[in-house]
C-alpha cells in the first residue's frame, strides 16, 4: 500500500523526457543541448520562438489532454464498476462533436467552436445523467445502456451534419473528429484542472477502492455511494469535455491507459489517478510529436495515431488477460 | 454497543402484503439465526437493517437513534454484513481486500499504516487464509472466497454482524470453524445475526431464531421454542424426520416415494 513516490517519480521523469524531446523534434531539429539551453532561459531568439511560443503551448496542451482523458477514463471504470469503461462511453465525445461542427457550419472558428464542443460535452452528460436517473433508480448498466443509445443518436446527428455540410469545410470537421491539437488554445486551465483533481482524488482515494468493489458493499463501509458517484461523474464528464474542447476527441487514452498502469501498479486509485495523469500525458506527447513528423510538413491527426497505437495494444492486453 | 433494534418494521418486498411487523432487539452476546424457503425475504431482511434499503413501514435503530439519521461511517463502525453476492470487477490481492475493513476507521487523510495492515492479517490467519494473502481474489475458490469475506468484517470489527449465508461454499470444517469464530465474537459482547440455509447448524449454534415465511408471516424467539417441528415443516413445505444427538434436536428431510 505504502510508496506510491516511487512509480509516481519515475512517471515523471519519463514525461519531462518525452516532453523535452517533443519540443526538439519539427521542422527545424534542434539538439537537446538547445532545448535544455533554451528552456533554462539561453539560447537564440529564433530557437526561442520556435520553442517556447511554437512547440511548448503544444507540447503542454498534448500532455494536458492526454493526462485528462486517462484520469477520467479511470473515474468512469471505477464509477461503471467495468475496466473496459473510457471518457466517452456515455456519449460525452457525441454531443461535444455536435456542438463544434454546428459552431463550424455556422463559420463559426478558434474559442467558438471549444466553447461549443464544452457546451455540447456538457449536455450529453446532463441529457445521460438525466435520463439514466429517471425513476430514480441508478445502476451502472442502466447509465451504460442510456450512454451508449445517447451516444448512437449523437453518431447519427454527426454524419448528418456531415452530409449537409459544403465540401469545403469537411476536412476541418474531420480533423476534429479525429483529434487534433493544432487549435488547443491555451493549456493553463487544462493543467490547473488536472492538478486540481489529483490533488482531491487523494483523499477520495480510498472510497473509490471501496466502491470499486460495489455500490452495497462500499455503503457497507461506509461511503455515502450516491454522493461519491455523483463526484465522480461530475468531475469525469468536466475533465473530458475540457480535453474534448481542446483538441477534438481524442481516442483510446482514456481506455489504454488506466487499463495498463492497473496491470502493472494493481487497483489502488490513490496510486492510479495521478499515474493515469502522468502516462496518459507523455503518451499523448508522444503520439502528437509523431503526428507532426510522419508526413510532415503535413500534420496527421492526432487521434489516428492513438488509435493506431491503442487498438493492437489494447486487443492484445485482452488477449492476454484471458 | 449499541444494539440493532427493529420496531414495527415491515421489509419491502415488492407484490408482498405486509403480514407481521418485526419487533426485536438483537442484544450483546445473541447469535440469532433467520431461517426461511428460497425468496422469503431473507437477503431483503439483513439490507434493511443494515439501512442499505428502506423498509416499507417502521423503524430500525442503533442504539438510542434511527439508522436513517445516523451517518453511513458511524453506522459501518458498529455495523458488518457479510454479503452472500460480490462482485469483483477489478482485481484485489486477499491482503487488500481484508484491508478495506479498516475504511470504517480512517480518515480520509490517512494511509492504512503497518498496524492496520496487522489487523488485516491477523484476521485472515483467523481464516486460515494467511498463506493466500498475496492471491487475486477472482483465483481463489468459492469456499475461500466466502472466508475472506468473513475476514473483511473481522477487520472491520463491528459490534453487530449481519451476515447472509456465511457458511456457503464452506466445507465441513470450515462451517464449523466459521461458527465457532461467530460464538467467539458474541462471547466478546458483540451480537450475531445471520441467515442460514442449514437448519441443523442453526438449532446447533443459534440461541435465537426467526423463522420467515414466505407469505410474510413471521414469528421469533428464544430457539428451543422455535425449533417446533409442526412449524419447521410448515416454513419449508417439507416432512421432517426428528432425532436427538447430544440432548439436541437434528432434523433430517423425510424421503418421500
Amino acid at each position: 500500500m505504502q510508496g506510491y513516490s516511487r512509480p509516481l517519480a519515475s512517471l515523471a521523469l519519463i514525461s519531462l523526457l518525452c516532453m523535452v524531446l517533443s519540443v526538439s523534434i519539427g521542422s527545424a531539429a534542434l539538439t537537446l543541448a538547445d532545448t535544455w539551453a533554451v528552456l533554462t532561459g539561453a539560447g537564440t531568439p529564433l530557437q526561442q520562438t520556435l520553442v517556447l511560443e511554437l512547440r511548448l503551448p503544444r507540447t503542454l496542451s498534448a500532455f494536458a489532454t492526454g493526462g485528462l482523458l486517462a484520469v477520467a477514463g479511470a473515474l468512469m471504470q471505477v464509477l461503471l464498476r467495468n475496466p473496459l469503461a473510457d471518457p466517452y462511453i456515455l456519449g460525452l465525445s457525441g454531443g461535444a462533436a455536435v456542438g463544434a461542427l454546428f459552431a463550424m457550419l455556422a463559420g463559426l472558428a478558434g474559442v467558438l467552436v471549444s466553447g461549443s464542443a464544452f457546451a455540447g460535452a456538457l449536455l450529453a452528460t446532463f441529457l445521460v445523467f438525466g435520463l439514466a436517473h429517471g425513476t430514480g433508480s441508478w445502476t451502472p448498466s442502466r447509465l451504460l445502456l442510456t450512454g451508449v443509445v445517447v451516444a448512437a443518436g449523437w453518431g447519427a446527428i454527426i454524419t448528418l451534419i456531415l452530409a449537409i455540410s459544403p465540401a469545403r469545410q469537411l476536412p476541418g470537421m474531420l480533423y476534429w473528429l479525429m483529434g487534433d491539437l493544432s487549435h488547443a488554445g491555451s493549456p493553463v486551465p487544462a493543467l490547473v484542472l488536472l492538478t486540481m483533481v489529483c490533488g482531491l482524488v487523494f483523499p477520495l482515494g480510498r472510497s473509490l477502492n471501496v466502491l470499486a468493489r460495489g455500490a452495497l458493499q462500499a455503503a457497507a463501509l461506509g461511503v455515502s455511494v450516491r454522493r461519491l458517484e455523483w463526484l465522480i461523474y461530475v468531475l469525469a464528464s468536466l475533465l473530458t469535455a475540457t480535453a474534448v474542447s481542446m483538441a477534438g476527441s481524442i481516442g483510446f487514452v482514456g481506455l489504454v491507459v488506466p487499463h495498463m498502469l492497473r496491470l502493472v501498479f494493481g487497483n489502488d486509485q490513490r496510486l492510479i489517478l495521478p499515474a493515469c495523469a502522468l502516462a496518459g500525458g507523455s503518451l499523448l506527447v508522444l503520439a502528437d510529436t509523431l503526428a507532426r513528423v510522419v508526413i510532415a510538413p503535413e500534420q496527421l491527426p492526432v487521434g489516428v495515431i492513438t488509435a493506431l497505437l491503442g487498438v493492437p495494444t489494447f486487443l492484445y492486453l485482452l488477449y492476454r488477460s484471458r | 454497543m449499541n444494539p440493532l433494534q427493529a420496531r414495527d418494521l415491515v421489509i419491502d418486498i415488492p407484490g408482498r402484503a405486509d403480514g407481521k411487523a418485526l419487533n426485536f432487539v438483537i442484544q450483546p452476546g445473541q447469535i440469532w439465526g433467520v431461517l426461511g424457503p428460497n425468496g422469503a425475504g431473507k437477503t431483503t431482511l439483513l439490507h434493511t437493517l443494515a439501512g442499505l434499503r428502506a423498509p416499507r413501514a417502521g423503524e430500525i435503530s442503533l442504539g438510542n437513534h434511527p439508522l436513517a439519521h445516523l451517518k453511513r461511517k458511524k453506522v459501518s463502525q458498529q455495523l458488518g454484513l457479510v454479503f452472500q453476492e460480490r462482485q469483483d470487477g477489478f482485481p484485489a490481492t486477499v491482503l487488500e481486500t481484508a484491508l478495506i475493513g479498516r475504511h470504517p476507521w480512517l480518515s480520509p487523510w490517512h494511509m492504512e499504516t503497518g498496524d492496520d495492515e496487522g489487523i488485516a492479517r491477523r484476521s485472515l490467519e483467523q481464516l486460515d487464509l494467511a498463506d493466500l494473502s498475496g492471491r487475486l481474489v477472482n483465483t481463489l475458490s468459492g469456499g475461500e472466497r466466502q472466508r475472506v469475506a468473513i475476514a473483511t468484517v473481522l477487520t472491520q470489527a463491528p459490534d453487530t454482524w449481519l451476515l447472509d449465508e456465511p457458511t456457503n461454499h464452506l466445507d465441513l470444517h470450515h462451517q464449523v470453524s466459521v461458527l465457532q469464530l461467530l460464538t467467539e465474537q458474541a462471547h466478546a459482547g458483540n451480537a450475531i445475526f445471520m441467515c442460514l440455509h442449514d437448519l441443523n447448524l442453526a438449532a446447533r449454534w443459534c440461541d435465537h431464531l426467526l423463522l420467515l415465511y414466505p407469505n410474510g408471516d413471521v414469528c421469533w424467539g428464544p430457539a428451543e421454542q422455535m425449533l417446533v417441528p409442526a412449524a419447521l415443516e410448515r416454513l419449508y413445505g417439507q416432512e421432517l424426520l426428528t432425532v436427538e444427538v447430544d440432548g439436541a434436536p437434528v432434523f433430517v428431510p423425510r424421503k418421500t416415494g
